[in-house]
């Protein structure tokens, strides 16, 4: 039992990363990681809504969705029960942590966008994993898109000063760095 | 009509969602491992985005305010819902291999975008052919990607293929580092294009100054200080 979360945890941690191998959050992967701190902030917001998220669907889905035999209504309940969601952290962060709240402002409604949240709860569905398994899963995966996030706005950091030709300047030099770090999180595959 | 052939051109050339707006960058780098995909990911999102684009333009004066965003993502998850079940019954062999990107079509920022700047401020016929104008160029956006990595991964366009005889295929451009690979150097070749023109890059026509609500993440306000800045 034990084992197999352990499993599940590093496999979407590291082997099939979520922005790294599965594409899927790449808009704020993008977007928010000029500085480590922002980058920081915005993959524990990540963290938080997905790891929420991925209970609650999966609750909903058990419970609600496979009794009354609708699950191709999954699609609409899950996106409207995560925009539902961020709307409560955004809440929960503009009362309690307000440095965050104006550091990620502009960000959090996107996180409803981040194709992530809708992604891991649809995943959890697919692989038929229990409601333990799903929570497992999201915070895992989560906690990928957080390492990701991190080590690219590091890399950007130094990169500010760095002598870049003109042409590459801004997002063609983002994704070359997104491209190697993608290669170097190919090498996990190799621990399956 | 002529604002009809107008909006077809923005989508297609001036507002292209892939290499200008840089939106819906996830089906971009994941299903574009074959030119096929691309081309198939590409039309069903057009389907999806006229359909919601007709629906909410038809709908915008019934939608209260406070409340527009849910409400066309219902829309929007409705259409994809139903395109979902149809490609299944019908092209079984694109929903294999499109899977989890499918459903996912309702977080593609380029469809909430359109209905947001502009569904629902504009009538059916406009809205129709925005979406249709937007769609295409997504295609034809990924279709690129898609081609210039099935010749260089497989040595194919389209399944057949056109490499000579020795032609070793470099995997690694169908793999996950590939899609990052070629996009920075098409969006590097976009920018080189760009500055022979003399234009400034990654800053994006209309912009009314509201990041909170723009879909546009990768510009991080700097369209918005550009304008403050003329001002």
């Amino acid at each position: 039992m034990i084992g197999k979360l352990i499993l599940i945890a590093i496999g979407s941690a590291f082997i099939n990363n979520v922005v790294l191998s599965q594409f899927l959050g790449i808009c704020p992967f993008l977007g928010v990681s000029r500085k480590v701190d922002t980058a920081a902030g915005m993959g524990s917001a990540v963290v938080f809504v997905i790891t929420l998220a991925s209970a609650v669907t999966a609750v909903i889905y058990k419970f609600l969705l496979v009794p009354f035999d609708i699950t191709y209504l999954q699609t609409i309940v899950f996106i409207l029960v995560i925009a539902a969601l961020v709307q409560f952290v955004e809440m929960f962060l503009k009362k309690k942590m307000k440095g965050l709240y104006q550091a990620l402002g502009v960000y959090l409604p996107l996180i409803t966008t981040n194709c992530a949240v809708l992604g891991v709860a649809l995943t959890n569905v697919q692989k038929e994993y229990t409601i333990l398994e799903g929570v497992v899963n999201g915070f895992a995966t989560a906690v990928g898109f957080l390492i990701a996030i991190v080590i690219l706005a590091g890399l950007r950091e130094k990169m500010e000063y760095n002598d870049v030709p003109k042409a590459f300047r801004g997002m063609p030099i983002v994704l070359l760095t997104a491209c190697l770090m993608a290669m170097a999180f190919f090498g996990f595959s190799g621990l399956k | 009509m002529k604002k009809c052939f107008e909006r077809l051109i923005n989508g297609l050339v001036k507002e292209n969602p892939t290499f200008v707006l840089m939106l819906g960058m996830c089906p971009t780098l994941a299903v574009t491992t074959s030119a096929i995909n691309g081309v198939g990911m590409g039309l069903t999102t057009t389907v999806v985005l006229i359909m919601s684009n007709i629906i909410i333009s038809m709908l915008r004066k019934v939608i209260p305010d406070g409340v527009r965003i849910p409400a066309f993502i219902v829309v929007i998850a409705s259409f994809v819902t139903m395109v979902e079940l149809l490609l299944k019954a019908y092209i079984p062999s694109l929903y294999d291999a499109l899977g989890l990107y499918i459903p996912l079509i309702v977080v593609n920022c380029i469809i909430l975008g359109r209905a947001e700047s502009f569904a629902s401020k504009n009538n059916m016929i406009y809205s129709a052919f925005d979406g249709l104008g937007m769609g295409l160029g997504f295609t034809l956006g990924l279709t690129c990607i898609g081609i210039v990595r099935e010749i260089i991964g497989n040595g194919s366009v389209f399944d057949i293929a056109i490499m000579p005889e020795g032609y070793e295929p470099l995997t690694i451009f169908i793999l996950a580092p590939g899609a990052f690979l070629v996009l920075a150097f098409l969006t590097a070749l976009m920018n080189k294009l760009k500055m022979i023109k003399g234009k400034d890059t990654g800053i994006t026509g209309d912009c009314d100054r509201l990041c909170r609500n723009c879909p546009n993440t990768l510009c991080s306000g700097r369209s918005a200080q550009r304008k403050a800045e003329e001002r």
